[in-house]
């Protein structure tokens, strides 16, 4: 229920409450992850006090560049997000999914059965909640359902922090994402900073989420301070580092393949991966088999992939997509037009990750202006009603 | 398997360092296992008995630096039923192919007291210049586990988990944070064959490529990213002519670096 509290528990709650906060979570058995300033850069990981949060951390983000820098003030969650997405602790880089061993004449089968812990995410910011909604599409249901991503997901805490500053890369109020998060998450929070007082105003989706609110120390948010919210929120909209025309994108992209633009990325590409590893919603896998050199144990595993390797579109005689201008289309098109026909949504939450990571300080965001640039309208083949992943 | 039906295996060396050979003594947990699938029928790092061929299994180091390695390669190619080279010396020319842009005349008079006693080739290439090879690992050394994987695909009978694509994949996947957006260390990660687990970003310092090319290397576009963060000419061409120096996407690049 985007921009309407009036359904949710809603309540003021001073910094120093904060650790309550996670204590309250922790309490019910829940292993927390945030961010953590690590590696000169945002990192996400288990945390267990707020003095590990990014206190003070500010970014700056650019093509292929990202510096962490300081803040004059003790903002918890200032900064905008890291390499790493949520998408490692739901859908992980490396899984193994069962093991057989040789076994008189014939050989036994064991499923990956161990269970994931109970997990909250804190400090979820806006796309990347959006990132984890668009995962649930494909992953939670359709014939794509993953039982792996379903069992961690299913058990996932999510304290989601609105944006009060953008980053360089950011385009989430292009793709409608941010910066304030909408629905989806347990307990939302915005965190605003009045001279010398530090406070949150945060609202309840679950009532897990209400329920924690009621065990730390509170009070019912006053006008001034759901304004001051609002204003955070507000500041942060108005200083996104990037834009997208998302208007009929989908259609730009699918009656463009032939655009002379794709040439000229791709002498810029390196086919390298990076952007849909640190893609928050890239969710491609392959599968790998390793044996034991006597033959007696057999292990089935999965790990990411990328649409830019050439394995990725191998068949029988060769790979489908051997240039790069292929492969790069191919991910442009899909995150930001195919997804429509497959999900029903898109496929980027304007996070700005991959203008970031490439290493090629390739940017989505203007390659899409040059394709729009001078593009006469014209047809384009329908979103199909029928999708083959049935899940739309 | 039967007993006597174990596959044969031999370890060749060339113009090479040993350090590839040594990552198979090396696999410590694995070196029983290994020795109990194949028969280690010449191994002269290993065992001083030596068995004769044909072999299943060769395993080629080094890379082709005299008249007489060029004549050899064919022979152990001769007897070996499938064949591995293992290692950037054998797989691209390796750091000796750094001969193969000057005259080793003057290599060799600078080095060596007399150096008429030193019958070598102009250049340093690969075992696949000379015969057919079946496959290739990477690497100066190269990964253990990828050896012991490679041995037990073919015992196995199954394709080996090789891939040649970026080592930023693996480098992702573990976590590493990328050094060359966070601190603008020059990395030639998004160009090199994927295979190390991403080892040196994962320290703080820049892929310098060991594991030579990968598939489709745009060695253009990251040599204008290093040139942005301020890497030289020289450097670039330095950067280009380690291990893998002959290897032709590293070798065009360095050349095109050197004007
Ligand atoms: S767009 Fe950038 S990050 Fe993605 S494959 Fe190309 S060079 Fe790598
Ligand atoms: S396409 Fe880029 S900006 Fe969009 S969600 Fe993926 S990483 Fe973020
Ligand atoms: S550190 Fe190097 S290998 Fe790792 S992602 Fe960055 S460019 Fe690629
Ligand atoms: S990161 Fe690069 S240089 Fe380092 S071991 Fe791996 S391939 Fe070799």
């Amino acid at each position: 229920m985007p921009g309407n509290d009036s359904n949710q528990r809603c309540v003021t709650f001073e910094s120093e409450q904060l650790q309550s906060l996670l204590d309250a979570v922790q309490g019910r058995g829940y292993e927390v992850f945030g961010p953590r300033v690590r590696d000169n850069t945002i990192v996400l990981d288990r945390l267990s006090s707020i003095t590990e949060l990014p206190i003070g951390a500010g970014t700056d983000q650019n093509n292929a560049r990202f510096r962490l820098t300081s803040r004059q003030d003790q903002a918890f969650f200032s900064y905008t997000v890291g390499a790493q997405s949520w998408k490692r602790y739901l859908h992980e880089p490396t899984l193994r999914l069962w093991n057989a061993q040789r076994d008189d004449g014939g050989f036994k089968v064991d499923a990956n059965q161990s269970l994931p812990p109970k997990q909250a995410f804190v400090g979820v910011r806006p796309c990347e909640l959006n990132a984890i909604l668009a995962l649930d599409r494909v992953l939670l249901h359709g014939v794509a359902a993953d039982s792996a991503y379903r069992s961690r997901r299913e058990k996932t805490l999510i304290v989601a922090v609105d944006c009060g500053v953008a980053g360089g890369t950011c385009f989430c109020t292009s793709m409608g994402t941010g910066p304030r998060a909408s629905s989806g998450y347990d307990l939302a929070l915005t965190e605003i900073i009045e001279g010398d007082r530090h406070y949150f105003v945060a609202r309840a989706e679950t009532e897990l989420g209400a329920e924690i609110l009621e065990g730390i120390p509170h009070s019912v948010p006053t006008e001034a301070e759901r304004t001051a919210a609002e204003n955070v929120v507000a500041s942060a909209a108005a200083h996104m580092g990037r834009t997208v025309d998302a208007a009929n994108i989908r259609d730009l992209l699918v009656r463009n393949p032939s655009h002379s633009r794709w040439d000229q990325v791709a002498t810029r590409c390196m086919t390298c991966g990076n952007c849909t590893m640190v893609c928050p919603t890239c969710f491609c896998t392959t599968t790998t088999d390793v044996t034991d050199l006597a033959g007696e144990h057999a292990e089935h595993c999965r790990l990411w992939d990328s649409c830019f390797t050439l394995d990725y579109s191998y068949i029988h005689g060769g790979a489908v997509r051997s240039s790069a201008k292929s492969r790069f289309r191919q991910w442009l098109t899909h995150k930001f037009g195919i997804w429509f026909d497959q999900f029903g949504q898109s496929g980027c939450v304007g996070c700005g990750r991959c203008i970031t990571w490439c290493p090629a300080g390739i940017d989505v965001t203007e390659e899409l202006a040059a394709l729009r640039e001078g593009n006469p309208p014209g047809n384009c083949p329908p979103i199909r009603k029928e999708t083959p992943r049935g899940n739309a | 398997m039967a007993q006597n039906a174990k596959p044969r295996l031999a370890v060749w060396k060339f113009s090479s360092c040993d350090g590839c050979q040594l990552s198979l003594l090396d696999c410590e947990d694995e070196l029983l296992a290994v020795a109990g699938a194949v028969e280690i029928a010449n191994f002269p790092e290993a065992s001083r008995a030596v068995g004769k061929g044909p072999y299943d299994l060769s395993l080629v180091e080094g890379s082709i630096t005299t008249p007489h390695d060029a004549e050899r390669i064919h022979r152990v190619r001769r007897l070996s039923k499938f064949l591995v080279t293992i290692g950037a010396c054998a797989t691209a020319g390796g750091i000796q192919a750094l001969r193969n842009f000057h005259d080793v005349k003057n290599y060799i008079s600078a080095v060596y007291p007399s150096p008429e006693f030193i019958e070598t080739l102009s250049k340093s290439t690969p075992i696949s210049d000379h015969v057919k090879v079946d496959m290739e690992l990477r690497g100066c050394p190269i990964n253990k586990y990828q050896l012991v994987e490679v041995l037990s695909a073919i015992l196995n009978k199954r394709k080996p988990g090789i891939s040649s694509h970026s080592v930023c994949i693996e480098c992702k996947r573990r976590g590493t944070v990328c050094i060359m957006v966070a601190q603008g260390i020059p990395c030639l990660g998004p160009v090199t064959h994927a295979g190390c687990g991403a080892i040196c970003p994962s320290y703080n310092r820049g892929c310098y490529g060991c594991f030579g090319p990968k598939e489709t290397p745009n060695t253009e576009s990251l040599a204008a990213q290093l040139t942005g963060l301020g890497v030289s000419d020289p450097d670039i061409v330095r950067a280009m002519r380690g291990f893998n120096a002959c290897a032709e996407p590293f070798r065009k690049e360095g050349e095109a670096h050197e004007r």
